[in-house]
């Protein structure tokens, strides 16, 4: 067998072992939807007339289009906790040193962590979207191109951060370990444009928030779904996460290949 | 093929400062069952992580499967399976699907998975279990389905590290039998273990691993050789049989107060009926048989030179 044809064969077989831990086990990903759609519901309805006045006068619909697409990648950084959680877990299990003892695919072990990953991520940002749509978001004259782009740019960017949280669940030595190495993932979107514009920040605090991988990708995103202005938003969303994914790869594959404890 | 199924000369390992292994060789013919034997911490299970791959040597020329382990692990993976000393099962699935995952990582086509699944649990006695996650099973079954896992591949080298450590004494003989049928195939079995008996049960070849070095090597009975104090006892109650016996036996010492004879030996089923034959031959009858067999501690202290505290030996009463 090629070593390509033995990269995809092993790599979808630990896919499937993937998924088949994630359909018997839903707990965890459904307790990491929670954080997402509780802010969406806390936002919108406890602070969202206020958040509305400080954001020009609106009323709470704009701020639920606002608020949504934002929501949307925090569902994302939320999942890929799960990713760090779960790739800790297996690494302390017997399994995965059997795993390294057969003339399988190396990388397929990691591989099959991902696309499981990035697959739950879309099911959960499938999800809170319809919990998005249910409480009134609606998406503004969208082309078919761009609710393609949005949707490609929603993968890229688990692929992304699943890469970090894969690196992070690599070198983390047990799932508490793991849980709090990948708190930034979730952070991070509270301090970008997810909840308030980055003008409404201290003007210290605006290149940071406007420059760290969530607020591209949520302006691009709105931009798609919303027609707001994108700008340069849109590169450096494919570049973050682009950048991201390299690099968790590399990081994540150099500890792998290390002699396990 | 050399007719080795690993050979490894000048192994060693260190962990930062600490030496693991230093300078270890060891040769295994194909078809046999060899067993490194050690007390924790010897550096067993290290030997087992190198040998399998899971870990790089520091220095050494190793061979496995007649592949080179540092220039082809993939070739070297390819022709061994591995039973670690922890569950190496996925707890999360059930059992039949931990076999199918075997048999889709051997490539093996759906239904010559299935086929080798269910005949492989079947035989593990595992066939009821199949369908409930491995988590839920017992200490004994965990072990039998990890060798089921093991042996999917069809191994030509199977890797088990301390197999019996923490089995109940029918499941450590289950086990036992399971090795054994191993090698009537062909296969070629690498064991690591804390215990003599199990190494003398089971094993062609025995080395004794010490301080990250082979304190000894051969066979169950050369080994027991190095250690002094396996003997018969002879109790008697009667004087004149005792001293018939006595003279019968010559080579025994002598204990005259307690009537007491001890003849050296290992208490093998042959070396006892010769000795009761001659027993019976001198007319006389013992009024007890005790079989004192060395254990490792025994051939730990015969090593070290240690034998400043002489180990309590162990006794079976037959």
């Amino acid at each position: 067998m090629s070593t390509l044809a033995l990269a995809v064969r092993d790599s979808s077989t630990m896919l499937r072992r993937n998924l088949l831990h994630a359909r018997r086990y839903p707990s965890l990903t459904l307790n990491l939807l929670l954080t997402p759609v509780m802010l969406l519901l806390l936002f919108v309805y406890i602070f969202g007339d206020v958040m509305s006045t400080g954001m020009g006068g609106a009323d709470r619909s704009a701020y639920i289009a606002y608020l949504v697409p934002g929501v949307l990648l925090m569902t994302i950084g939320s999942t890929t906790i799960g990713t760090a959680v779960s790739v800790s877990m297996d690494m302390t299990e017997g399994i995965i040193a059997r795993f390294r003892t057969m003339a399988i695919h190396r990388g397929s072990v990691l591989v099959g962590h991902v696309i499981g990953s990035v697959l739950q991520s879309v099911a959960s940002v499938v999800l809170v979207g319809a919990v998005g749509v249910a409480i009134g978001f609606r998406s503004t004259d969208a082309t078919a191109l761009e609710w393609f782009a949005a949707f490609g740019l929603l993968v890229l960017f688990s692929l992304a951060l699943t890469w970090i949280a894969v690196g992070m669940g690599l070198v983390s030595p047990n799932a508490e370990a793991a849980s709090n190495n990948a708190m930034p993932l979730i952070l991070l979107p509270l301090l970008s444009s997810a909840f308030v514009p980055v003008d409404g920040m201290p003007g210290w605090f605006q290149p940071i928030a406007e420059y760290q991988p969530f607020t591209p990708a949520i302006e691009t995103l709105r931009g798609l779904l919303l027609g707001t202005e994108i700008g340069h938003n849109g590169w450096l969303a494919v570049a973050w996460c682009l950048g991201l994914a390299v690099l968790g790869y590399l990081w994540s594959a150099a500890r792998f290949d290390r002699d396990p404890k | 093929m050399t007719g080795l199924a690993i050979a490894a000369h000048g192994l060693r390992k260190s962990y930062g400062d600490k030496v693991v292994l230093d300078g270890v060789d060891l040769t295994v013919p194909e078809g046999t069952i060899f067993s490194l034997l050690g007390p924790n911490g010897a550096g067993k299970t290290t030997v087992v992580k190198i040998l399998s791959t899971l870990v790089t040597a520091d220095a050494g020329d190793l061979r496995v499967g007649g592949h080179d382990l540092a220039a082809d692990p993939q070739a070297v993976r390819a022709a061994i399976g591995v039973t670690g000393q922890f569950s190496a099962v996925d707890g999360l699935i059930t059992g039949e699907e931990n076999m199918l995952l075997m048999a889709d990582l051997h490539h093996l086509s759906r239904r010559e998975g299935r086929r080798v699944a269910a005949e492989l649990l079947e035989r593990f006695d595992l066939a009821e279990a199949a369908k409930r996650p491995a988590s839920t099973y017992s200490g004994g079954m965990k072990r039998r389905l990890d060798i089921a896992m093991t042996l999917v591949g069809d191994p030509r080298i199977i890797f088990l590290d301390e197999p019996t450590t923490g089995l109940d004494p029918r499941s450590r003989h289950t086990m036992w039998q399971i090795i054994r049928e191993l090698v009537t195939g062909g296969v070629t079995v690498f064991l690591t273990t804390q215990y003599l008996e199990e190494a003398d049960e089971l094993a062609h070849g025995i080395a004794v691993l010490h301080d990250g070095r082979i304190a000894a090597q051969g066979t169950a009975e050369e080994l027991k050789r190095i250690v002094p104090g396996g003997h018969v006892r002879l109790r008697f109650t009667d004087p004149a049989g005792y001293r018939s016996a006595a003279s019968a036996l010559g080579e025994a010492s002598r204990d005259d107060e307690s009537l007491v004879l001890q003849i050296p030996g290992d208490g093998s089923q042959r070396e006892l009926r010769a000795l009761l034959d001659r027993l019976d031959a001198a007319g006389v009858e013992a009024d007890g048989l005790t079989v004192h067999t060395p254990d490792l501690d025994d051939v730990f202290f015969a090593l070290t030179g240690g034998a400043a505290v002489p180990a309590p030996s162990k006794e079976i009463v037959r």
